[in-house]
């Protein structure tokens, strides 16, 4: 049964690395809108520290909506989505892959840039060694309830904009106690609570999200 | 066997086709026919349980497929419209990950002797975006080569091929059906596909 799911992980990062340019495109937005700020607000450190949680973490969250929509658009137009449905498998073990090949092609190079950008805000090095741990556990949450919005909005005209208004709502938690953490860490306190937070979201996301995601692919291939 | 009883479809307000009803057994081909639009595609999709049908049922060896959910897939092969090929992949690299996700996994010899089958031996580390529609075509049929699942769901397999690759098809659709297997397929070419018992199913007549 686990089977299929590295299968799937396997062929989407093949996939990926066939086509660097999406990949790079999102990690290239990330680094431009956390950059924009240090540029705009200018150099006072104090100001900058302060938002620089907030800030790192909404690029985060736009940068993975921007690759949402194609996780199953070119699967469903070439037919490719078809025969996931009619693999022997539950469909949800097919999703759950496809939601982890997207987090490592675009979650994973997310938390590793992150404390570089942390460094144009002027975090300390703890904040910054945060930062990066939870974007890293915190993005498999947005990969997965990004996967519903996905194949919810799938074949649907103007569906792009759809998805934000659907997903970016639900995102909020995760930003709250992504930024929190980081928060914590620049006041000197411990991030621990924030972090588990975080770790049960994803959890939770990685648990559920799959299921609802292929029962509203089910519905779009009908 | 496959029992179809009172199919209907309906696409918004208009009716596709209603009472729709047939048995295929082991060793049966089934053309499906009708103009464009009668529903042939949507009917095939019932068949595997993409779309469920507004009315009526389908069994698979008398049990309802919907109730049978992945063990009824794993008796089934359907190839659609498209061709499901990735294009940044190989025909050799598509073929292996279909099989993998299908569940009976291709060992590479017997990929490369499918591929080379339909005629696309020298061509198997091209990118498939670098191939002609035709090859795309093949590439996708190269499932059936050594695909044994009993039951083949073929939507105008023909579609783009040569007739050199037209007669291999129509080949191994007839080995298929005289292992005991059954076929249902849509087309609009005139093929002569070797089987001992070959019905037909006109829709919107």
């Amino acid at each position: 049964m686990l089977r299929v799911v590295t299968h799937v992980i396997g062929r989407d990062l093949r996939l990926a690395l066939r086509r660097p340019a999406d990949v790079c495109s999102v990690l290239f937005f990330f680094i431009l809108v956390a950059s924009l700020f240090p540029l705009g607000v200018g150099p006072e450190t104090e100001l900058l520290r302060r938002l620089a949680p907030g800030v790192i973490w909404v690029g985060a969250l736009l940068a993975t909506m921007l690759s949402l929509p194609r996780m199953f658009a070119e699967d469903f137009h070439d037919g490719a989505l078809e025969q996931l449905a009619l693999a022997p498998y539950p469909l949800g073990l097919v999703v759950l892959g496809k939601t982890l090949a997207h987090w490592l092609v675009s979650g994973l190079p997310l938390a590793l840039v992150a404390p570089l950008l942390g460094l144009q805000f002027d975090l300390p090095p703890e904040a910054l060694a945060t930062l990066a741990f939870a974007v890293l556990i915190g993005t498999p949450a947005l990969s997965g309830i990004g996967a519903i919005g996905a194949a919810l909005t799938l074949g649907l005209r103007g569906g792009g904009v759809l998805l934000s208004l659907l997903v970016l709502p639900l995102y909020i938690p995760v930003l709250v106690f992504g930024a929190g953490a980081v928060d914590a860490s620049i006041g000197g306190m411990n991030p621990a609570a924030h972090l588990f937070l975080l770790a049960a979201l994803t959890i939770g996301g990685l648990a559920f999200a799959p299921w609802a995601a292929a029962a509203a692919l089910r519905i779009a291939l009908e | 066997m496959l029992d179809a009883l009172n199919l209907e479809c309906l696409r918004g307000e208009q009716r596709l086709f209603q009472g729709v009803g047939f048995t295929l057994a082991a060793g049966e081909l089934l053309f499906l026919e009708g103009k464009n639009g009668a529903g042939k595609t949507t009917l095939l999709r019932m068949l595997c349980g993409l779309t469920p049908p507004n009315a009526g049922e389908i069994r698979w060896q008398g049990e309802e497929i919907r109730r049978l959910g992945g063990d009824f897939h794993a008796q089934l092969c359907y190839l659609g419209h498209q061709n499901a090929i990735k294009e940044d992949l190989t025909p050799l690299e598509n073929l292996c990950a279909s099989t993998h996700l299908a569940g009976d996994p291709l060992s590479e010899e017997d990929a490369l002797a499918a591929l080379e089958q339909v005629g696309l031996a020298g061509r198997e580390d091209l990118a498939c975006r670098y191939l002609s529609q035709g090859q795309k075509r093949r590439a996708a049929l190269s499932r059936l080569a050594h695909e044994r699942r009993p039951l083949w769901i073929l939507d105008e397999p023909f579609v783009a091929l040569d007739t050199q690759a037209v007669a291999w098809l129509s080949g191994v659709i007839g080995a298929h059906l005289e292992r005991g297997g059954l076929a249902v397929m849509t087309t609009h070419q005139a093929v002569k596909i070797p089987a001992a018992s070959v019905r037909r199913l006109r829709l919107g007549a």
